[in-house]
């Protein structure tokens, strides 16, 4: 098991914990030219380190904290040229093939099945992370962390172009102007009924 | 003239995602301001009804692509015929509802054109004639207007609720048949049956509608009155935390700092003031509706809609409303 990530100097801390609780070795992808990119650019970095290490399986989260593209994994397997499969809750291993449980919309599930090397994002709170133990901290200290830049790929500069432009970042524009209903309890319940329905659609 | 607007029509064995109203509504509005043609696109098997009940909608063109190989969805299968559709039309933008298919399958079809997803805005404004598009980031304290680059076609899509579909002008569209050379063997992925699941325990985090109480109940035999408005609903019941603590409802219905953090579609608070302890665990709710006896309670501040007065007199009276709405 690999603990691969893209990202400044401190992005090593994530990758010892991963170390400390099983995984075996680290590589982390860190360049100047790495600090910008989009989706496309960081999927396109990832496709390319993981190429080169070859795989059976690339698992990806599936939405980040910060920028919340939703994308990496999929485009990485567009990239890779292998299937993928997105929100998963569940993986099966069954004579070679992958059989994984998908969250749909609306309460619906699906096992879709496919082959080998594949590409998974997984959903978050599907499992529980096993706990570092002391032995696993010791062990992590010796275990590898392969730094690669962009010189040490072989990455075709156009893919790391930007795909969208950030015109400007600002505080959310606060459009919740509370609107108070009255009358008696009965024209209330009518009246808020209503608007949920045909104001904010909720039902 | 640039070569408009394709709209991705979703749906599951013909019947629509609600969600792709929206997406028809927004290429209408951003079509309208930069003066161009909508068209629409569904793939599957036996789509024809489905393709008629759009065509009702003000769209130039609806594309129908069929074959037994998209009757169910695959992320290969849609990503291989909607590249052919493309590639024959053309679009400059492509529109759709940020839904989970679409999350499934758009980055792998934008990233075919060496392109990304533009995805899950929440609105559009128009700066020197072409659209700009909002999004959330680091998950809503901040928004950001970003711009497509490249040639396109670009490939953007909406998060539900951005826009109203039921406001999608009328209209009549012609339906065209395309056709697509789809090789079975590209198609990876073999879906099984989707299916429901019974929950076993409580999660608040996917209940789409949540009635919770708070203080302002008074008793524990008051509770009752919240549980019917619940039920009448449809919506899971929640609390704040001086109700667990008294162990009026269990401790996995508490929502706040020191129990789930949620975001339904609905959140209606009875009797709660909205201490900070709890607006954090709720005020991602889409829709916020507080019902309490001070005006100045500062659940005020983040509520769509406010109803001042005695919750005892309110909440039956909403039971009642419900009740008849669902019988309609």
């Amino acid at each position: 098991m690999i603990a691969l990530s893209l990202g400044p100097a401190r992005v090593q801390s994530v990758i010892k914990e991963a170390l400390a609780r099983g995984a075996d070795r680290g590589i982390h992808l860190e360049d100047p030219a790495f600090d910008k990119l989009d989706a496309f650019g960081i999927a396109s970095v990832i496709a390319d380190a993981a190429k080169a290490e070859g795989f059976d399986l690339l698992l990806t989260g599936l939405q980040s904290d910060d920028f919340g593209f939703a994308q990496t994994g999929v485009i990485s397997a567009e990239l890779l040229g292998l299937p993928h499969a997105t929100i998963v809750m569940d993986v099966e291993l069954k004579d070679g093939t992958l059989r994984v449980k998908r969250e749909l919309e609306s309460g619906f599930f699906q096992w879709v099945g496919m082959p080998l090397p594949a590409v998974l994002t997984i959903q978050s709170g599907v499992n529980t992370l096993r706990y570092a133990t002391l032995k696993g901290i010791i062990t992590a200290k010796k275990k590898e962390i392969k730094k690669l830049n962009a010189a040490a790929l072989s990455i075709d500069q156009s893919l790391l172009s930007p795909r969208m432009e950030f015109c400007r970042v600002y505080l959310p524009v606060k459009n919740k102007q509370t609107q108070f209903i009255q009358g008696t309890p009965a024209e209330i319940a009518v009246k808020l009924l209503d608007k949920l329905k045909n104001e904010a659609r909720v039902f | 003239m640039a070569n408009g607007i394709l709209v991705f029509i979703e749906h599951v064995d013909g019947k629509i995602n609600r969600a792709t109203y929206e997406a028809i509504r927004a290429a209408q509005l951003i079509g309208a301001e930069i003066g161009q043609e909508i068209s629409a696109v569904l793939f599957g098997q036996g789509i024809g009804d489905a393709a008629a009940e759009i065509a009702t909608k003000k769209i130039k063109t609806i594309f129908t692509v069929e074959s037994q190989w998209l009757k169910t969805y695959t992320a290969d299968g849609y990503t291989h015929a909607f590249r052919q559709v493309i590639e024959q039309l053309r679009p400059d933008l492509l529109l759709m509802a940020h839904t989970y298919q679409v999350r499934d399958f758009a980055p792998k079809l934008a990233a075919s054109f060496k392109q990304m997803l533009i995805g899950d805005n929440i609105g559009y404004k128009l700066e020197n004639g072409r659209p700009v598009f909002t999004r959330q980031v680091f998950q809503g304290k901040l928004s950001a207007d970003v711009i497509p680059l490249g040639e396109p076609p670009h490939f953007v899509s909406f998060q539900i609720g951005s826009f109203r579909g039921d406001e999608c002008e009328a209209g009549k569209a012609e339906i065209k048949a395309l056709s697509v050379n789809l090789d079975p063997d590209l198609v990876r992925q073999l879906p099984e049956e989707r299916f429901k699941e019974a929950k076993a325990a409580v999660d608040l985090t996917q209940a789409p509608l949540i009635v919770s109480v708070g203080r302002g109940i008074k008793e524990q035999q008051n509770i009752e009155i919240v549980q019917k408005l619940a039920r009448a609903l449809g919506a899971e019941i929640a609390a704040s935390r001086p109700i667990c603590d008294n162990e009026w409802l269990p401790m996995d219905r508490q929502i706040g700092s020191s129990g789930q953090t949620v975001a339904p579609k609905l959140y209606l608070a009875v009797g709660i003031s909205g201490a900070i302890q709890h607006l954090v665990g709720m005020k991602g709710a889409r829709t916020i509706v507080a019902i309490n006896k001070d005006p100045e309670a500062p659940i005020f501040e983040i509520a769509d809609y406010g109803i001042v007065g005695d919750l005892f007199e309110i909440v039956p009276a909403l039971t009642t409303e419900a009740e008849k709405m669902n019988k309609q």
